[in-house]
């Protein structure tokens, strides 16, 4: 067989791991090209690309999912092989047979143990055969709401409904008692046909305090096969990966063993080729069930390649050219420890509403041994609404457990991020949890210590604010006349004669606002570069202080604070605004209008759907009224904070 | 040529002269801070609880956030009326605004409800004054009852009474500064005219209002009854009469919009200097506590004083070795082109030429002036008088009034008699005039005008053959002493607004450098002078 040439590499995807798989491939001398949607034109993958191809549209559908533009992107940038990283196209077998009919070397497996594994029924029919461990469930073809309601009777509530083609939680819930499940099925429908253009589903037993781990395979094309050590991604919320790590905590050497070589059995049975995983369920009592293989590089691929000091990317490049795996099942090394947490744009406060918006301030945490950071994003880029807010990934590695922990926290510390609400706070709640340190883990773990990972906002004490209004005050840009450069007007020294200095400020944060008087004196707090030293009794502290226009990011306790003027003027329109309107809560599209005008509500009742960044919002009626006027129809694009429904409020 | 320093700081004389003025500082800061409480806590209380805020912080959020405010008589009415009325009921004073300058005048409605005592009048005129001269945007903070009713003989009939605030107001705006209103109280009768003469007014819902007369007068006039709201409160102004422009919803909104307002002024200054970059004096300001002696009848010499005022301590003087009693030469302060006179010692006819000469050089170079007084007079006796002593200090008079530059005036000193003239007192329309705490002013010395009135008395005992005894001369003398000593005061002077205000010798420089950047908002217009007599 001869090996195919392989010069130049297009990754068919964006974000951090367009970013990631270019960096491997510009390691090994490719010429890498990027595609990408009308609103990523200068987005940092692209950026980064040797070559960038422009896709069209803005939605996703328009641009990374439109195969035959992909297809011309590749032949039209001479590429020779296609990448397609995570999500998107990358479990797609007809993706994958596209580019095989285009002559083209498609980075993943063959189409067929894509198909194999695509519908999660059929795969685990296949499992069973290869005597790989199964949760009972029904994976059957029948997608009725009454097969369903007999399978879950059957299988015992509660039940997990499933994407057949999903993956990521997308489509996937969980359904506790039976006169839910219509309601259910019909929403997870909905999602999985919009996620992956497949609406049908599967139902499973509902394994009760699980952990979620998963092996990592690989195989090549001359029939070898082996595990990289496994990952344990129990932290979960709503079936999101949350924190990632390798080794699993506790797993012994002979569980590791055994579900590595079913995972292998796995891969195998289904003619396997590059990079896989093969996630199982791991109960309290050491037994552990298939639940599905994931037929790509998995987003956390990261913590195997800390431990085992392999690049995965590498070793898909080398597979795809014909190469050998280069080690055997007893080489692979397994040092240390890593944990990886995803960096999201979201607001963990509002139910982790996807954020939209523009990064004002990104500052990555500093390169060190054992610390990583993949990422797509830089200063001053926007993320918008059509794609996954995944803004990157910390990885943290350690020579135990303890040690990666410690220092993914210091990466957490210092990493900042302003502009746009992130889940770093809660992601360092997380790490810094004493269950977590613990590895007390499973997938339960986010809503038991729901509480302690999401406290309820308290007010900002008033050491915030006056340090803020330093802080504010110091790198506010000096007011400099043109016809008066140097006048002593423009210091804001807040001089009065005979009495001492004086500096009102206003500052608005988090949704509060203060009048603060800044008096010279007491605490001694300067701004030395970008950040704000503090001096209180002996003792110097520093916060990241960083001003971008009329913002003034501030550091405290860990978390970066947006500070900006209060403005009275904005406030009393807002004040005058219209009462009662029901707004959307980001940019989106009307996905079902359930009401018409005139119609009475009750409190509570849904009367809009919006769906965003691929999950569906509610919108619900705030107290029970009557329907005045609806501003929207079903399909149509609307963007945050616009007025969706007015509602009449009924008095008394 | 950079001044040197002939003090030893560590001197105990030094120290002596330093701990006497630190009290008499410490002395004005405590009076300044017990002024700036306003009406006091309980009538502050009574003012905030409706939602207002206090005047001081209603200039702080007028002003950009940190803005020097140059206020000026903050002691106007001390201890003149035998009851307490702090600053005179009204705040006025210079402040940044969206990087503009201007004149804020706000009325302290916690003062006996903010009305119009003889001196809120003089100092409300006199900060319009100093707009008017420095081409300053005015802004009024409107919260007054109006005229003092039992006083109103003396506010409202004369040229310099209540009628020369909007007399003012249209002038200025006729030369193209703006004037605006904030309406945040009542606001009646002659006080309507603020805001009606006002470019732009804006009013606070609910709580402002304004009308040319309040519901009792209206209803002892016509019967007709109508509350104050109704009559003239902000919807029926901002949105039937017309009366004012904008409407606002409470005080910060209504300080917001009038920052807007500023904001779009299109503003430039039009005063043209040539400025470099700004250095500090070679020694510190809080050194000029030591400069002056304790004891006032000891002289000092004068540059100590500019060392410690000017750029770098640099000072180009002129005619070093003539009229050395008179200093003068150029400076910068804060980058700005200063040309300094300076009084060390009594005026001599040569000294006064000088004085003059100097003056045409800055005026014809369009710099300003800056007078540092410390004077006892013109040098008296016989060979003085025939020397024509008369007509040299006429010629300094007439520079000094003639003089066009922005003139700028510190009392470090003495100020008496028409050595009060010759260095630019108040009638010489100095843009601004301060004392420091130690100065003095009069028609002359405490000790001169006793012993003049003993020497006259003692004649006519003598003419009458009475006997004049010491202890009647002694009995005679000291309540002119008294006098004297009381009326000469800084704090005499500056509660009937003689002076814009008695500042701490260590901020001099600082209130400067702001005074001239004010200044420069107007143009330096050339100066023609009158006849000097040769």
């Amino acid at each position: 067989m001869s090996r195919p040439l392989l010069t130049t590499l297009l990754v068919a995807n964006r974000g951090e791991i367009a970013c990631r798989v270019m960096r491997t491939a510009k390691a090994m001398g490719l010429t890498t090209v990027a595609v990408h949607s009308a609103i990523d034109r200068d987005a940092r993958h692209s950026r980064e690309a040797d070559i960038r191809v422009d896709l069209g549209g803005a939605k996703a559908a328009e641009s990374y999912l439109d195969i035959p533009r992909l297809i011309a992107a590749a032949k039209a940038s001479g590429a020779q092989a296609i990448h397609p990283g995570y999500g998107f196209l990358s479990e797609n077998a007809g993706f994958a047979r596209a580019i095989e009919e285009a002559g083209l070397i498609f980075l993943g497996p063959p189409a067929s143990a894509i198909d194999a594994m695509g519908s999660k029924s059929a795969a685990k029919a296949l499992m069973e055969v290869a005597g790989v461990p199964l949760v009972p469930g029904y994976h059957g073809e029948a997608q009725d709401l009454e097969t369903f309601r007999a399978a879950a009777q059957r299988i015992g509530y509660p039940v997990l409904l499933k994407a057949t083609a999903g993956g990521g939680g997308k489509g996937m819930k969980v359904v506790e008692q039976e006169s839910q499940l219509g309601e259910a099925l019909a929403s997870a429908q909905r999602e999985a046909l919009s996620s992956f253009g497949d609406a049908r589903m599967l139902v499973e037993k509902y394994v009760l305090k699980p952990r979620h781990v998963e092996i990592q395979v690989f195989a090549d094309q001359h029939g070898n096969c082996l595990y990289l050590n496994e990952r344990d991604c129990s932290i979960q919320r709503r079936h999101q990966k949350v924190v990632e790590e390798a080794p699993a905590p506790g797993l012994s050497p002979a569980q590791r063993q055994a579900m590595g070589e079913a995972a292998v059995r796995a891969a195998q049975a289904i003619g396997y080729v590059g990079a896989g995983t093969v996630e199982f369920l791991l109960d309290a009592r050491g037994e552990f069930f298939f639940m599905e293989m994931n037929t790509r590089l998995q987003v956390e691929h990261p913590v195997t390649e800390a431990i085992t000091g392999l690049d995965l990317v590498a070793w898909q490049i080398r597979v795809a050219c014909g190469e050998a795996l280069p080690l055997t099942q007893d080489q692979v090394p397994l040092h240390g420890h890593a944990i990886e947490v995803r960096l999201y744009a979201e607001d963990p406060a509002n139910d982790f509403l996807p954020a939209t918006g523009h990064l004002a301030l990104y500052r990555e945490s500093a390169p060190g041994e054992g610390r990583r950071v993949d990422s797509g994003v830089c200063e001053g880029d926007s993320i918008s609404p059509f794609y996954d807010p995944m803004l990157g990934k910390l990885i943290a590695w350690g020579e135990n457990r303890e040690q990666a922990r410690l220092r993914l926290l210091a990466m957490l510390d210092s990493f900042a991020i302003g502009g746009l609400k992130t889940n770093i706070a809660f992601l360092r709640r997380i790490l810094a949890h004493r269950a977590f340190a613990e590895a007390e883990l499973d997938t339960g773990f986010i809503p038991r210590y729901q509480d302690q990972l999401l406290p309820a906002p308290v007010a900002l004490p008033t050491a915030f604010w006056q340090a803020a209004g330093q802080a504010f005050q110091q790198s506010r840009p000096a007011c400099v006349r043109a016809d008066d450069r140097h006048s002593p007007w423009a210091a804001a020294t807040g001089f009065r004669p005979g009495v001492p200095a004086q500096t009102a400020l206003h500052l608005r944060c988090n949704g509060e606002d203060r009048a603060l008087s800044l008096n010279p004196g007491s605490v001694s707090a300067r701004m030395d570069g970008e950040h704000l030293v503090i001096e209180h009794e002996g003792v110097r502290r520093r916060h990241l202080a960083v001003r971008r226009g009329q913002t003034l990011y501030l550091e405290w306790d860990g978390e970066l604070h947006g500070v900006s003027a209060f403005d009275p003027i904005a406030e009393a329109d807002a004040g005058h605004a219209h009462q009662g309107g029901m707004s959307a809560p980001m940019n989106g599209s009307i996905v079902r209008v359930l009401v018409e005008v005139g119609q009475a509500v009750e409190a509570g009742t849904q009367l809009v759907v919006l769906e965003a960044m691929k999950m569906e919002h509610s919108i619900r009626a705030p107290q029970a009224g009557t329907i005045k006027a609806l501003y929207c129809q079903e399909g149509e694009m609307v963007s945050e904070g616009a007025a969706l429904v007015e509602l009449e409020v009924q008095e008394g | 040529m950079i001044l040197k320093s002939q003090l030893n700081p560590r001197a105990p004389e030094f120290a002596l002269n330093s701990a006497a003025m630190l009290e008499q500082v410490q002395g004005l800061r405590d009076l300044l801070a017990s002024v700036h409480q306003g009406g006091g806590p309980k009538a502050q209380e009574r003012h905030t609880s409706r939602g207002k805020l206090l005047p001081r912080d209603r200039i702080d959020r007028l002003l950009d956030p940190g803005s020097p405010f140059l206020e000026i008589g903050q002691l106007a009415a001390h201890e003149v009326y035998g009851e307490d009325v702090p600053a005179a009921g009204v705040i006025a004073g210079i402040g940044c605004i969206e990087g503009v300058e201007c004149m804020i005048v706000a009325n302290d409605a916690t003062v006996k409800g903010g009305s119009y005592y003889p001196l809120t009048v003089k100092k409300h005129l006199r900060a319009q004054t100093i707009a008017q001269q420095n081409r300053l945007p005015c802004v009024y903070l409107v919260d007054s009852g109006g005229a003092n009713l039992p006083r109103q003989d003396e506010v409202f009939p004369d040229r310099e009474h209540f009628g020369r605030i909007f007399f003012n107001q249209a002038t200025m705006s006729a030369q193209g500064i703006p004037q605006i209103a904030v309406v945040m109280g009542s606001c009646t009768a002659g006080g309507a005219y603020v805001p009606a003469m006002a470019d732009e007014a804006i009013m606070v819902r609910q709580q402002a209002t304004i009308f040319l007369a309040g519901p009792p007068l209206v209803k002892a006039a016509t019967g007709e009854v109508v509350s104050a709201e109704d009559l003239g409160g902000a919807d029926v102004h901002c949105k039937v009469s017309g009366v004012a422009d904008h409407y606002a919803d409470n005080d910060e909104h209504a300080l917001a919009i009038a920052r807007r307002c500023v904001a779009n002024l299109n503003w430039r200054k039009l005063g043209q200097l040539q400025v470099r970059t700004p250095i500090a004096p070679l020694y510190a300001a809080d050194e000029l506590y030591g400069v002056v002696p304790a004891d006032a009848k000891q002289p000092f010499d004068v540059r100590e004083v500019i060392a410690r005022l000017v750029d770098g301590s640099l000072f180009d003087e002129f005619k070093a070795l003539f009229g050395t009693t008179l200093v003068c030469g150029f400076a910068h302060l804060h980058g700005y082109p200063v040309a300094i006179l300076a009084n060390n010692g009594i005026l001599f006819a040569e000294a006064a030429q000088k004085g003059a000469h100097f003056i045409e050089l800055a005026c014809q170079r369009g710099i300003p002036l800056l007078f540092l007084q410390n004077i006892t007079g013109f040098m008296v006796g016989q060979k003085y008088e025939a020397g024509g002593i008369a007509k040299h200090g006429a010629k300094l008079v007439t520079a000094v009034a003639c003089a066009q530059v922005p003139k700028f005036t510190v009392i470090i000193g003495g100020s008496f008699g028409a050595g009060n003239y010759g260095m630019c007192g108040r009638a010489y329309d100095p843009r601004f005039l301060w004392m420091w705490p130690n100065a003095r002013i009069g028609v002359m010395g405490a000790e001169q005008a006793a012993g003049v009135l003993a020497q006259v008395k003692r004649e006519q005992s003598e003419r009458s053959g009475q006997v004049f005894s010491p202890q009647d001369e002694a009995q005679l003398k000291q309540p002119i002493l008294d006098q004297y000593e009381h009326q000469g005061h800084p704090y005499y002077s500056s509660a009937r607004l003689w002076d814009d205000g008695v500042i701490d010798p260590a901020q001099t420089r600082e209130i400067l450098g702001l005074a001239l950047s004010a200044a420069l908002n107007a143009p330096i217009e050339p100066s023609r002078f009158g006849i000097f007599r040769m």
